[in-house]
């Protein structure tokens, strides 16, 4: 990997700490979460609340399923070539009440995941421009 | 008063690859359906067509299509559109007029082109487009299957043997259906053999797109009657619910689930609240019904709808399967069409498709695939954007 700066894949979607966050929302109404941030309307039907604050959302979570890529997706992801399969994991938040996709870390396959384990939030790289190199936000299972 | 209404006809132009404008399909499926019902394209006065997007185009606006196609005649129009329950949709419209007594006997159909190559979305940065996010992250539409496909390996013990035999079954009866797309019987080790795509669905575990149309002429009770067709099957129910509030399953194009952490709220899967509202409709319970078309958009998903139809308890659907009780001479045979397996998805179409096989299973009329002295069916289905229906038939 060169020594291009990181920059995220998607802009104010997570933080960039070591132990990095997904920015989300929460409604001032009701307390209901949001990721990807909502800040206009309240989905819950009981609340019509148009106040929402950035928060960070929980960094752990469990793994409510998982499983990998074995083909090529189509743009606008971008493959590194040859293309690596990848694995990919659905982490439930508790405090949040929300499940999450997200792909899983570099070296970690469906063979290493099973349904109902800690996972922790990572940033790895996604992808590499001219300019820096695209990270984003991937799962890995919790460290003891 | 009962909200019944009579089939009095069904249509399907076969499922494959023919490359041809769907409208083709619309009116050979349109023209079958008016024939089998015995009624005249000018006696029909509500045409209602479930609508097809792609790339953000919408086709055509279907009903209408379809309506100049067989012939302008001064019927009304309407065009349905969601996503794979628009056929289920253009169904309610073609009922409400009927039920409202604003016309007796109307045309529902759907029909579809496979898009040329993947559904890739528009170029640019778009982050508030989630299409656009989950295929920069690397999320596919099989990914989505595979994650529901996983969690019944880890929670319920099902094996991957469990959705071979799930293809191998449909492919069995499949080949039995002149409109299925694939009429080849395929072997577990050929399901094995195949490629896997998304960890544990392998190529031949995710159903195709493809071509085809579907019909169906309905009327009033009064109009069937009188045409000497009163014991014609019934549309008893239509579900089209959306989502309640939190959806705990994540859906695609979704990247999130809903948060439930709000006070009083609870996370609900919404593939189990399609049929509620239509065993309500049709006043019948999972008990009374004697065969199922279902959405198998992969294999595995197929049992999951077996227990979202509380056609077995959560979790021991792959115990029917395995106890031979899903297939045709079984107890509750589950898609004695062949299913999505052996035709692929035409969107529009589809959901009539599956309304289609049950007429013909309630008139006995379906050949070596008859499910003998079916006269109750259900029909579940669910696509994009919190669209889902599931349909009732008896005689
Ligand atoms: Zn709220």
């Amino acid at each position: 990997m060169s020594a291009k700066p990181h920059a995220p894949a998607i802009d104010g979607w997570h933080t960039m700490a070591a132990e990095p966050h997904l920015i989300g929302t929460r409604c001032e109404g009701c307390g209901t979460y949001f990721f990807p941030r909502q800040t206009h309307y309240c989905k819950n039907p009981n609340c019509d609340s148009t106040e929402f604050e950035d928060v960070e959302l929980s960094r752990t979570g469990t793994l409510w399923s998982y499983t990998n890529a074995c083909y090529k997706p189509p743009e606008p992801f971008v493959a590194s070539d040859p293309f690596e399969p990848y694995a990919i994991a659905a982490v439930e938040l508790d405090k949040e009440k929300m499940v999450v996709l997200g792909q899983v870390a570099t070296g970690i396959g469906v063979e290493d995941l099973r349904v109902g384990m800690p996972m922790e939030l990572v940033l790895e790289p996604l992808h590499e421009t001219d300019e820096d190199i695209k990270v984003t936000w991937k799962w890995q299972p919790l460290a003891d | 008063m009962s909200n019944e209404i009579a089939i009095l006809g069904a249509g399907m132009h076969p499922w494959g690859k023919w490359g041809h404008n769907f409208v083709e399909y619309g009116v050979a499926a349109a023209r079958e359906a008016l024939a089998d019902a015995g009624v005249p394209w000018r006696d029909i006065r509500f045409v209602s067509g479930g609508a097809t997007v792609r790339c953000g185009y919408p086709g055509y606006v279907a009903g209408a299509t379809f309506a100049q196609a067989l012939g302008w005649q001064g019927a009304e129009v309407n065009t349905s559109y969601a996503a794979c329950a628009s056929g289920s949709q253009a169904l309610a419209a073609a009922r409400n007029k009927i039920i409202s007594g604003e016309c007796d006997v109307a045309l529902v159909v759907g029909a579809d082109t496979t898009p040329k190559g993947f559904l890739a979305p528009a170029k640019g940065y778009r982050p508030e487009d989630p299409d656009w996010v989950r295929f920069y992250l690397g999320i596919t539409n099989p990914t989505y299957f595979a994650l529901y496909a996983r969690r019944r390996m880890d929670l319920y013990g099902d094996t991957l043997a469990d959705f071979a035999a799930v293809k191998v079954k449909n492919s069995k009866i499949g080949a039995h259906n002149p409109r299925a797309r694939y009429k080849k019987v395929f072997s577990a080790e050929d399901v094995a053999a195949s490629a896997m795509v998304a960890d544990p669905l392998r190529l031949m575990d995710i159903c195709a797109t493809s071509d085809g149309g579907a019909a169906l002429i309905v009327s009033s009770l009064d109009y069937a009657r009188k045409i000497g067709r009163g014991d014609a099957p019934r549309v008893a129910a239509i579900s089209t619910v959306t989502p309640t509030f939190a959806s705990g399953v994540v859906e695609m194009p979704d990247i999130a689930t809903d948060s439930a952490a709000a006070a009083g709220v609870e996370a609900i899967a919404y593939r189990s609240q399609i049929p509620v509202k239509a065993y309500e409709e049709a006043g019948i319970g999972p008990e009374d019904v004697d065969l199922a078309e279902v959405y198998d958009l992969s294999t595995a998903l197929e049992l999951d709808w077996i227990e979202d139809l509380m056609l077995a308890p959560r979790g021991e659907a792959a115990a029917l399967l395995r106890a031979g009780d899903t297939a045709v001479g079984g107890r509750i045979p589950v898609n004695a069409s062949g299913g999505l397996a052996c035709f692929g998805e035409a969107v529009p179409a589809q959901a009539l498709a599956q309304v289609c096989e049950l007429t013909w299973q309630l008139r006995g009329e379906a050949g070596d695939r008859q499910v003998e002295g079916a006269k109750v069916g259900i029909t579940a289905n669910q696509g994009l954007f919190g669209h889902g229906s599931s349909v009732i038939i008896k005689r």
